[in-house]
């Protein structure tokens, strides 16, 4: 009895340390990009590092914030296996929505999300690519032009969108890392109804 | 009739040249692929492909096919984007972003927006870390002396003033040769070679050269061998059991290899990192 009381505890306390160095390797940017690869977490916690994310997910979850993971394939795998948890990319993200007010409180203007929402939406219906000179045309109908070029500039940095030499538009690392898409574009239709009713 | 005849491939080049540019301008502006009509363009290749006699036509016939292959590719990822979740009416979309104010739009991206959270501290184990680190940095003036150098054209150098610079011991050349080749037989004890940079290697830049030039006897008077791969641009030494005589009807090739600064402190670096 008092043998498997010892085996649970230490399999607890196993588990507890790798929970904190995988919460540290998330949290902590180590290089131009936050989050870490799930080759990184293997090396460093072992092949069962799936399991150690998701016990780290449901404690995260208590404070709001939760485990995503980005795969390399544009549909996310249903049941990923060990070789394609390897190439995603893990990050920590807020579980729930921001209001208005919080967003404000985390460095964005009202406008600037909108033009970033705008953006992102448009790209997406465009099949993941638009010209840049589109884009502007579509942000200045709504922000002044002057405001408009600081804005992709600042969105391309963020890693939100990418642009090629070509003056083509796509999605960056950021906006697939944070940004539901299909609820996003639903949101966006579902708006649209709503007003037209 | 060879002057139309010359008129009808100059003219069938421009075709070629036409339809490049045509799918080059849908790729580019990411237009819709289906504009396109690749059966058409299909059909103009077939009917000028025998004309072609040179080189450069053929070329040009290559990459008109390429293009077309793209075209076909974007009409493949098309019709897949259209059978996703995510596709709406690009019109609708556009449409529906001009027609909502700003402060809805806002809304609707928050609603499908979860940031990244990141932490940036700083704990008392990294500052202490960091000030030993502090402490321990010479200043710029004397790191920057201790690996600064003067460049000059390359000359030769005899045995006596390589003496006097202290690059070579006033010990007897053989006896500093057979010490090095004991060496170099130990380091390749394992692999029975080992990476040129790997032997003559060292800490400070004058040892290395010292290494380079006593290395370079060794090869000559058949105490080692050299393995060099020139795709990989990888060097190793061999040493031979014993040395051996140069033969008669095997010419022998002089290899010069380059023992710049940088090279030895691309090679220092590398190792540090290893």
């Amino acid at each position: 009895m008092e043998r498997k009381a010892r085996r649970r505890l230490s399999k607890k306390s196993y588990y507890a340390s790798r929970i904190k160095k995988v919460a540290r390797l998330l949290f902590y940017r180590r290089h131009t990009l936050p989050g870490a690869k799930g080759w990184e977490l293997r090396r460093r916690v072992g092949s069962d590092y799936p399991k150690i994310i998701k016990l780290l997910d449901e404690y995260l979850g208590k404070i709001g914030l939760k485990v995503k993971v980005v795969f390399e394939e544009a549909n996310p795998p249903e049941n990923p296996t060990l070789e394609q948890y390897d190439k995603a990319r893990f990050y920590v993200t807020l579980r729930e929505d921001l209001t208005t007010d919080e967003a404000k409180l985390v460095g964005w203007r009202i406008d600037d999300l909108a033009a970033l929402c705008a953006s992102i939406a448009y790209i997406i219906s465009k099949g993941g690519k638009a010209q840049r000179k589109e884009l502007e045309k579509l942000l200045e109908n709504k922000i002044p032009g002057w405001r408009v070029d600081i804005n992709l500039n600042r969105f391309v940095r963020l890693g939100y969108l990418m642009e090629d030499d070509n003056e083509q538009m796509y999605l960056g690392w950021r906006a697939r890392a944070e940004v539901d898409q299909k609820k996003l574009i639903d949101l966006l239709l579902e708006t649209e109804t709503k007003t037209s009713v | 009739m060879a002057r139309e005849k010359r008129k009808a491939i100059r003219e069938a080049r421009d075709e070629l040249r036409r339809i490049i540019e045509l799918c080059k301008s849908v790729e580019a502006k990411s237009l819709d692929p289906y504009v396109v009509d690749v059966e058409d363009l299909i059909k103009v290749i077939r009917e000028y492909f025998p004309s072609w006699r040179n080189i450069e036509d053929l070329c040009l016939d290559t990459e008109a096919l390429s293009h077309i292959a793209s075209i076909v590719k974007m009409q493949s990822d098309w019709v897949k984007h259209r059978a996703t979740t995510l596709y709406r009416d690009p019109f609708l979309i556009e449409e529906k972003i001009r027609s909502l104010p700003m402060e809805e739009l806002a809304e609707i991206f928050l609603g499908s927006w979860r940031p990244i959270v990141e932490l940036e501290q700083l704990t008392i184990g990294s500052l202490r870390g960091a000030l030993k680190y502090w402490s321990d940095l010479l200043p710029l003036s004397e790191r920057w002396r201790k690996t600064g150098y003067v460049k000059s054209e390359p000359q030769m150098v005899t045995r006596e003033e390589m003496i006097k610079e202290g690059v070579l011991s006033g010990e007897a050349f053989t006896a500093e040769l057979e010490k090095m080749w004991r060496e170099l037989k130990e380091a390749a004890s394992k692999r029975g070679k080992i990476r040129y940079w790997d032997f003559i290697g060292s800490d400070t830049y004058e040892e290395t050269v010292r290494r380079a030039y006593l290395t370079s006897f060794l090869v000559t008077y058949g105490y080692a061998r050299l393995e060099i791969h020139h795709l990989k641009e990888e060097i190793f030494i061999l040493p031979n059991d014993k040395p051996s005589p140069k033969e008669e009807n095997i010419e022998s090739i002089s290899f010069p290899i380059p023992i710049s600064f940088e090279e030895w402190k691309r090679w220092k670096e590398k190792r540090g990192e290893g």
